[in-house]
């Protein structure tokens, strides 16, 4: 049997006074096909199904899902990955406003980011050339920098759905750490100044969902670590 | 429509890639009142999927590199269509932009000596051809496009760019002089239809591999900016010019960078052989792309390809290690697992050459400056109207763009647009108000689709792949009169159809049908100028490959083509032989 | 930077060194207390009173009363800037989680120096 019975969350804030859960099926011909084929095959039977999608390939960030309830872009997950008894339940990313469908309003996501400085600074004088920086300084930024922003890891934190508005969420505090780790940044001290409350950092509990659900293999909660490790030899 | 909102802008840049968003910089610096728009969130765009690198002599791994030895290359890879005033500037000014970038935080690796890391790509070579391969590609692992991209967005974000996010450009308003003052554009989120004015149109809206079945581009590279400039009767140049990559993944399309065969990896048949040893003894696998990707062909014809079907070939990097294979391509490593099912740390990839880059576009000055041909042959300067990215053919490309340039491209010249139109900004510019006929003329075809009725057309779906197929099967790798004509054919009758094509969700919040409706227009567009540029340029040059023409034509045909709209014709431009500050490279034959 | 007035130690990494500490030393309370409680199983009431009698202990127990204040005072709150989206109600909660603990440490300390 190759048909796969799939559930997605519909609402469209025109039509629709709540959100409902429908029903399709789709003829895989038994391939392995990754969620987002899934997904465009349906959009051919309904096209008022709204999601979003670019690159296909895992590294713009765009299709982050909630698929059987865990979080990932559809684009780089086969359904046998997330499929259970042949059923496969999309719906938005958890958390956040849905605009439509499975399409969420991400404005809280990257206001965060934004809050983080997510910018190099560095007061010195430009040189001519680059500025210099060791393979080990470099090695530092390597499971930092690789963020594409498709926000799976803090719609699965329980602490940025209860504060999207003052947590920074593990996204933007990965980035937050790689800032903090450039050796050719020197803002580490202003940055780490404003982190120091009770809820930009340390509303994160270390239950690691955003390691779990990370499509790039990245650790959030290390990154967190990190930053808790500055801010306290900052501070004593 | 009259109550439709209006916006105003000194400069509004539609597209959020890489040239869009390092023109967006530099006139946010500027402080004039400038605004990015693009139809996805500036991150999602086809930048990011940018893998092997920046090239630029910047003289990292060799002290003694010469940006005039990377303009030679550039020169004898677009098989001397590239324009060479534009190819010296981009060369020239191409370190100042990559130091720039680092300045930026862009996380390039690094050498032991703590400069930036370059690799060897296709088409490098030093002194000239005469010194062997060089190795002049800055990278940031395999993952230079995403450090670029968010590099400058973050960088935006310090500057204050103003954006509009996921919003649609649907069609240039142009008044009654055909000066470009604005453009119509959905926001989608709501669906509202605005009339944005601007002083400076920058079309940055990137390529269009889309129009192909098999594809490394993006779902959204769909060529918005050429069909916008297309249906305002602008022409675009050497859009016959298509590169196929050599290594696409076999079956998913996806992009495996040329950096891979930089870093030591190679081809092999299904003997096992290295096979570009015999189309290219000297640069073998790092030839230039238009040549690796024949030969691909050419292998799998002659009955030695892979697989079952003998439809592809294997790309080899095990013997690299996977310490070198974790450190330097650690996304390769990631995206053949995830769609070849191979580790390419213990087996070689399966790759196919796919659809990768229009070096093609809409032509322009070094300033960004669209242009148009006038009767007489000479350019004249389309009033309002910018172009930078890849949407643009300045042309630094001509027939065959080498790896690592287009990024260079990006920065370089979406910076030099920013610049010019500051200080053309600062001169003062009055363009005539449009009309309500001229505003008209631009909703044209938003009302089409928004007044389609169920029953009288097709749906979108259906037409899009049909137009994909005739562009794989007609216009691929090899092309012939024969079928060529057979696709300009099949064309014309999609164009009738998906102009009585039917839309059937009108809604207004996130309506991703409209967009794809909106997309498939632009689509046809660059699916017909390339045919019929393709029909006519009669010889093979660059990746324009005719069986029946096999030979390169210098005497016809070494100039740039030009399609015209508005009658479908090709005309021809003189390519410049220039440069300021070097000798002109005289065309020769090209071998690797 | 996100300011607050009723957290404990107005800052994250405060309240966060605090609540840690805190822990640490009800950790070592706890043991310290099944250990005697071990030590001692048929514990009488003069054998409990001389434990308390003992100006040490007394400033042991002084410290884990105020350690499960803290303690409690930056939980209950982080808990009700969680779950209690409501300022006026919040702050409520707050002061009169506040209060109850400022009343159980004195209670506490007049139970320890007390008659």
């Amino acid at each position: 049997m190759s048909t796969l019975q799939v559930s997605i969350y519909r609402y469209n804030p025109e039509t629709d006074d709540a959100p409902y859960m429908q029903e399709f099926q789709v003829d895989t011909q038994g391939r392995d096909l990754m969620v987002l084929n899934v997904i465009q095959m349906i959009k051919e039977q309904d096209s008022t199904l709204a999601y979003r999608r670019s690159c296909r390939e895992g590294v713009c960030g765009s299709d982050g899902v909630n698929m059987n309830g865990k979080n990932g872009l559809t684009c780089v997950t086969p359904i046998s990955e997330v499929t259970k008894g042949n059923k496969l339940v999309l719906r938005p990313l958890p958390g956040l406003p849905v605009v439509r469908d499975l399409v969420v309003d991400m404005s809280m996501f990257y206001k965060q980011y934004e809050r983080i400085q997510p910018y190099l600074q560095n007061d010195a004088a430009e040189p001519a050339i680059e500025r210099l920086q060791s393979p080990e300084d470099r090695d530092k930024l390597d499971g930092l920098y690789e963020c594409i922003l498709c926000a799976c890891c803090s719609t699965s934190c329980p602490s940025f759905w209860w504060n999207p508005d003052k947590f920074v969420g593990p996204a933007g505090l990965l980035q937050a750490y790689r800032f903090l780790a450039d050796s050719r940044d020197t803002a580490t001290k202003e940055r780490l100044s404003s982190l120091d409350d009770p809820f930009s950092v340390f509303r994160c509990r270390g239950i690691m969902n955003c390691v779990n659900v990370c499509p790039k293999g990245l650790n959030p909660t290390r990154a967190i670590g990190k930053i808790r490790e500055m801010l306290l030899s900052n501070a004593t | 429509m009259s109550n439709m909102r209006s916006m105003s802008f000194d400069a509004i840049i539609i597209g959020g890639g890489g040239s869009g968003l390092r023109a967006g910089l530099e006139l946010a610096k500027s402080g004039k009142k400038t605004a990015v728009l693009s139809k996805v969130f500036p991150t999602r765009s086809h930048t990011v999927s940018a893998q092997g690198g920046i090239t630029c002599a910047i003289a990292s791994a060799d002290p003694n590199d010469d940006w005039r030895w990377h303009m030679y290359d550039t020169v004898k890879g677009s098989d001397y269509i590239g324009d060479q005033d534009a190819i010296e500037y981009m060369c020239q000014e191409g370190p100042k932009a990559v130091f720039e970038l680092e300045h930026m935080g862009l996380p390039f690796s690094r050498f032991d000596n703590g400069r930036i890391y370059q690799r060897p790509f296709g088409g490098q070579s030093k002194d000239f051809g005469k010194g062997g391969q060089a190795a002049r590609t800055c990278a940031a692992a395999d993952r230079t496009g995403h450090a670029l991209l968010h590099t400058l967005y973050q960088n935006n974000l310090k500057n204050n760019t103003v954006f509009l996010d996921e919003w649609y450009a649907v069609d240039l308003i142009r008044n009654a002089s055909n000066d470009v003052v604005g453009v119509i554009a959905i926001c989608i989120e709501t669906g509202e239809t605005v009339q944005i004015n601007s002083k400076a149109t920058v079309l940055a809206t990137g390529g269009a591999g889309r129009i192909y079945s098999s594809t490394t581009n993006a779902l959204i590279n769909t060529g918005d900016g050429i069909g916008m400039a297309l249906r305002a009767g602008f022409p675009v140049q050497d859009i016959e010019m298509w590169q196929f990559h050599p290594t696409g993944i076999y079956g998913a399309g996806c992009l495996v960078t040329e950096g891979c065969r930089g870093e030591g990896g190679y081809l092999i048949n299904k003997d096992g052989e290295r096979f570009m040893e015999r189309y290219a003894p000297n640069a073998k696998d790092l030839a230039s792309r238009d040549v690796v990707a024949r030969a691909m062909v050419q292998e799998l014809l002659e009955g030695r390809g892979c697989g079952e079907n003998g439809d592809h070939v294997m790309l080899k990097l095990d013997h690299l290690g996977e310490e070198t294979l974790m450190k330097r391509l650690p996304g390769i490593v990631d995206l053949s697992k995830t769609f070849a099912h191979v580790d390419p740390v213990k087996d070689p990839i399966p790759v196919v050459p796919t659809c990768h880059y229009m070096m093609g576009g809409i032509p322009t000055n070094v300033h960004g400056q669209a242009l148009s041909v006038d009767e007489d042959g000479n350019d004249t300067i389309i009033n309002g109207l910018y172009a930078c990215g890849e949407v643009a053919c300045v042309s630094v490309h001509g027939g065959n763009r080498l790896g690592g340039n287009s990024l260079l491209d990006l920065v370089v010249f979406g910076r030099a647009a920013g610049m010019f139109i500051e200080s053309a900004l600062n001169e003062g510019i009055e363009y005539m108000s449009p009309s309500q006929s001229d505003i008209d003329n631009a909703m044209a075809r938003l009302n089409r689709w928004n007044d389609s009725k169920q029953g009288e057309g097709e749906e979108i779906p259906v037409l899009r792949k049909e137009l994909q197929e005739v562009m794989q099967n007609n216009f691929g790798v090899f092309r012939k009169e024969e079928y060529m004509q057979d696709g300009v054919e099949k064309l014309a009758n999609l164009r009738e159809r998906i102009g009585k094509a039917y839309l059937p969700d009108k809604s207004n919040t996130f309506n991703t049908a409209r967009v794809e409706a909106l997309e498939l227009d632009n689509l046809l567009e660059v699916a017909e100028a390339t045919a019929i540029a393709a029909l006519e340029r009669r010889e093979s040059r660059g990746a324009h490959s005719r069986e029946d023409y096999p030979k390169r034509d210098d005497e016809n045909w070494l100039k740039h083509s030009i399609y015209y709209p508005n009658n479908k014709t090709l005309g021809k431009r003189d390519v410049n032989f220039s440069p300021v500050s070097v000798e002109t490279f005289e065309p020769k034959e090209r071998t690797y | 930077m996100v300011t607050n007035i009723t957290n404990l130690g107005r800052s994250g990494v405060s309240d966060w060194l605090i609540q840690r500490a805190s822990a640490v030393i009800l950790a070592l309370y706890t043991i310290f207390m099944v250990a005697f409680f071990l030590f001692h199983p048929n514990l009488d009431y003069v054998a409990w009173s001389s434990l308390f009698d003992r100006t040490w202990m007394k400033i042991f127990t002084l410290l884990a009363l105020l350690s499960i204040a803290a303690h409690a005072w930056i939980g209950l709150w982080i808990v009700s800037t969680d779950y209690i989206k409501k300022s006026c109600v919040r702050l409520g909660v707050q002061t009169a989680v506040i209060l109850a603990l400022f009343a159980f440490v004195i209670w506490g300390v007049q139970v320890l120096w007390g008659a």
